[in-house]
């Protein structure tokens, strides 16, 4: 029984996102569940190495970024299906998580920190630079008039970030109680301890900075057919990073549902404060609710729940 | 019989300051070594180049015959080097048993299903009277659960050779007994053990040979008679 | 294509630049380099700084400068209180390294953000009259916006290595850079040490935040450019040495001059962060580490 309920669930939750696009119609319900479940993705990915390994990652944008030129590179040079897409991207991320960690990682963990922030300074002066993908003022993707069975291209859009989204949540639940996952919780705790038990610190480092970027990349790549223009400024903008680590910090870091709580509350508050406030509101309450957490609930709102439970039984 | 840990000529320093010179080493297999000397005499770090986490920058190491001298911490590990740590260093988040879970699934490579990992674990706790601890938070742990933990731990990689680093500070007489009575257990069951102690009783008990160390050099060697009743050992050392 | 003086003056302005990142690296270079405090919102604080000055410049005219130098003591009890929680919330309890960095990555995002809501993403800029007025000598140029935040930068450097060398307070906070135990035994609180060494670094950034805005109009955004910088003078000059870091800021500015006068302006920010993965990679000592 046990072992069938994530399955079940994931199976659910698909039919659900079918039946919501046979059943509503307004474009705005996709756009909003297209955000909410791209922020999943990069705060359950932030989470493999952030929270499972203990190792933060400021550069998410970037890698989000360079998912999504990846993509409009290879639709200027050819017209490369979407899964091609998003593999391509997961590819070439995965590959920049590998590099940027494997400079670093050998060193104490704040060079990792800062070098990721650094990273995506550097990745967007390249991008501004090369003109094939538009440069500094950016490029337009033409959406294809071609969705399968669905109603509109946004409807397909939901549903891939959908799949991608419970992919990315499987592969994380999967690994957190894996041998895997004790051995990045081992070095999370200590380090020293962890390579005297004969844990391969830095090549489950690099695994988790692998799987990371590759999951951040994965994310970005439908980005430019859903907006359908991109320039650097949006592609790397600061928020995605914000978020991508405030939504596993305020779910909870240690637990694989923790960013999937996080993302889905944020999310959705954030869409709502968007539409009935104001946009540049809604990011400053994300940093000063990060702050606030961080501060006084470290443990995320998984964490408190669980202790809760806990003294209850 | 060729030695289980040979070290020669090693050398440790830091920055100007020499923490080991000319440290010389043979353990046979099955041995039970005191290691003592003072604070800052260089009896962790010498245990922190044989289980790899520091380099040492002259001499070499062999485990069962083989170079070690350039092996990270961990695959010293897998040959069978285990260690405890002085101020006990467990794995915070995870619960006692999934600590040996650790080990057991990388040092002692137990690959096999989850079940046997798990069942071993418990083996391995209940021989240190931790069974009832199994799925607490290692994190609230009693001082002296702490420092069974740490043996468990080491012991979870099967080692060959288990370095014990001061397994016994703090704790109360009756707990010391408990503490040397794991590790004659251990040793009878063929394990070779280095005890780095500050209490000489335990010293006296538990080691056939006895090394002492002052100054980043071994000054005296021998039995622990030998040892108690050297001179060097008595200025440097015992304090008399 | 390549000529004398073009490089002479990319090598002058090049330092001129170097000195100004002086300050702005050297609160981190104490905040970072000593007390191994991973504050990345430091540029956040100096892009506060150069808004003060533009506040103040702007309403009442005085003088940019002047202006950093007045908001020191604030920008100090600020320090000192973000320590404390810090203390209180991340070190105390061991949760530096993941919770710690996301506090000031919090913090950095808070003040950028809260700049925008209130000034918006318009450039802003102070006047004084040194700041359009240049020297000439030879055929170098010295243009006063450089050359004044280069001088100011300067004096700040030497007053803060004084400090650090000359003072007890100075001292003592090396002693608790190299071993915190030790100062324990001399009956010292390191805590209250490092509360006041965060404060410092802190202050700085309302002086480096003024020549900031005198060298060139500011947004809210500005500050993530120097991030990378300030982090790659800090480790190429050796974690927390004064004189390293200077070294290292200038030899960044005109590296950083070079390339945009030779390859052009857009590939400036690059440099930094080549510079850093360079150093981390083969000498994570700094250049005149052992």
């Amino acid at each position: 029984m046990r072992g069938w309920g994530f399955p079940a669930a994931c199976a659910a939750v698909v039919v659900a996102g079918l039946a919501f696009t046979e059943l509503a119609d307004n474009p705005y319900y996709f756009n909003a569940a297209y955000v909410i479940l791209q922020a999943l993705i990069m705060a359950v990915a932030w989470n493999i190495l952030g929270g499972f390994t203990g190792y933060v990652n400021f550069g998410s944008a970037a890698f989000f970024a360079v998912g999504a030129y990846t993509s409009i590179a290879l639709l200027k040079a050819a017209a490369v299906p979407l899964p091609l897409l998003i593999l391509a991207a997961a590819l070439v991320c995965g590959l920049i998580g590998l590099g940027v960690g494997y400079l670093t990682l050998r060193l104490k963990g704040v060079y990792f920190a800062i070098a990721t922030l650094a990273m995506g300074i550097v990745l967007e002066t390249l991008i501004n630079n090369w003109s094939y993908v538009g440069g500094a003022k950016g490029t337009a993707i033409l959406t294809p008039d071609k969705h399968l069975w669905f109603d509109s291209y946004s409807e397909m859009l939901f549903m891939v970030m959908l799949l991608l989204a419970l992919g990315s949540v499987a592969v994380s639940r999967t690994l957190s109680s894996s041998r895997l996952g004790r051995g990045l919780a081992a070095i999370r705790d200590d380090e020293v301890a962890a390579e005297c038990s004969g844990v391969p610190t830095l090549r489950l480092k690099l695994v988790s900075t692998t799987v990371m970027g590759a999951m951040m990349g994965a994310a970005g790549a439908p980005y430019p057919y859903f907006v359908s223009y991109v320039d650097p400024l949006s592609a790397f903008n600061l928020f995605i990073a914000v978020n991508s680590i405030a939504m596993p910090m305020i779910g909870g870091t240690a637990h694989w549902a923790g960013p999937v709580v996080g993302a889905l509350l944020v999310g959705s508050a954030q869409e709502v404060i968007t539409v009935t406030i104001s946009s540049e509101l809604n990011v400053l309450l994300v940093g000063i609710m990060l702050v606030l957490f961080i501060t006084l609930a470290p443990q995320g709102i998984v964490g408190l729940v669980r202790k809760h439970w806990k003294k209850r039984a | 019989m060729s030695a289980l840990l040979q070290v020669a000529g090693l050398a440790k320093r830091f920055g100007g300051f020499t923490a080991l010179e000319g440290i010389a080493l043979d353990v046979a297999p099955g041995e039970r070594l005191g290691l003592i000397g003072p604070n800052g005499s260089g009896k962790t770090t010498l245990i922190n180049c044989i289980s790899g986490a520091l380099y040492n920058d002259e001499g070499r190491i062999a485990f069962e015959g083989r170079d070690i001298t350039r092996l990270p911490p961990f695959q010293r590990a897998r040959l069978g080097i285990a260690r405890s740590f002085q101020i006990p260093k467990p794995f915070r988040s995870l619960t006692v048993l999934d600590n040996l879970r650790v080990p057991l699934e990388y040092a002692a490579r137990t690959r096999s299903a989850h079940r046997r990992a798990e069942d071993e674990a418990m083996r391995v706790l209940e021989s240190m009277g931790l069974a009832a601890r199994a799925h607490q938070d290692s994190a609230g742990l009693t001082q002296v659960d702490m420092r069974k933990l740490e043996l468990a731990r080491a012991m979870a990689a099967h080692p060959r050779l288990l370095i014990s680093d001061e397994a016994m500070a703090g704790l109360s007489g009756a707990e010391v007994d408990e503490v040397l009575e794991i590790l004659f257990k251990l040793n009878a069951a063929g394990i070779t053990i280095i005890m780095i102690e500050h209490i000489m009783q335990a010293v006296m008990r538990f080691s056939q040979r006895v090394v002492c160390l002052d100054a980043g050099r071994i000054i005296c060697e021998g039995t622990p008679e030998q040892t108690v009743a050297n001179a060097d050992v008595q200025r440097a050392y015992l304090g008399a | 294509m390549f000529s004398a003086d073009l490089f002479a003056n990319a090598v002058v302005s090049g330092l001129l630049l170097g000195g100004f990142y002086a300050a702005v690296a050297i609160g981190l270079a104490i905040v970072f380099g000593q007390l191994d405090i991973v504050n990345i919102a430091h540029p956040a604080f100096i892009i506060a700084g150069s808004y003060t000055a533009y506040i103040f410049n702007s309403t009442f005219g005085f003088d940019p400068v002047l202006v950093g130098v007045a908001a020191m003591p604030v920008f100090f009890a600020v320090g000192v209180a973000i320590y404390r929680i810090y203390y209180a919330a991340f070190e105390r309890t061991g949760q530096e390294s993941l919770s710690g960095l996301a506090f000031f990555f919090g913090l950095m995002f808070i003040i950028e953000v809260s700049l925008i809501l209130v000034y918006g993403v318009d450039y802003r800029l102070v006047s004084a009259g040194y700041a359009t007025g240049a020297l000439s000598i030879g055929f170098v140029d010295l243009p006063g916006r450089m050359l004044v935040p280069f001088l100011v930068a300067l004096a700040l450097t030497g007053l803060i290595w004084l400090y650090l060398s000359r003072t007890f307070m100075g001292r003592a906070i090396q002693a608790v850079a190299q071993d915190r135990g030790a100062l324990q035994l001399m009956g010292a609180d390191p805590i209250r040490i490092k509360q006041w060494a965060f404060g410092i670094g802190i202050a700085t950034a309302a002086v480096a935040g003024a020549l900031l805005i005198i060298i060139g109009p500011v947004e809210p955004s500005v500050g993530r450019q120097y991030i990378g910088r300030a982090f790659a003078i800090v480790v190429l000059g050796g974690m927390g040495s004064i004189q390293g870091m200077l070294i290292a800021a200038l030899l960044l500015g005109v590296v950083e001059n070079m390339v945009a006068t030779f390859y052009g302006p857009s590939w400036a920010p690059a440099v930094s962060f080549g510079i850093l993965l360079l150093t981390l990679a083969f000498r994570p000592a700094g250049l005149f580490g052992r």
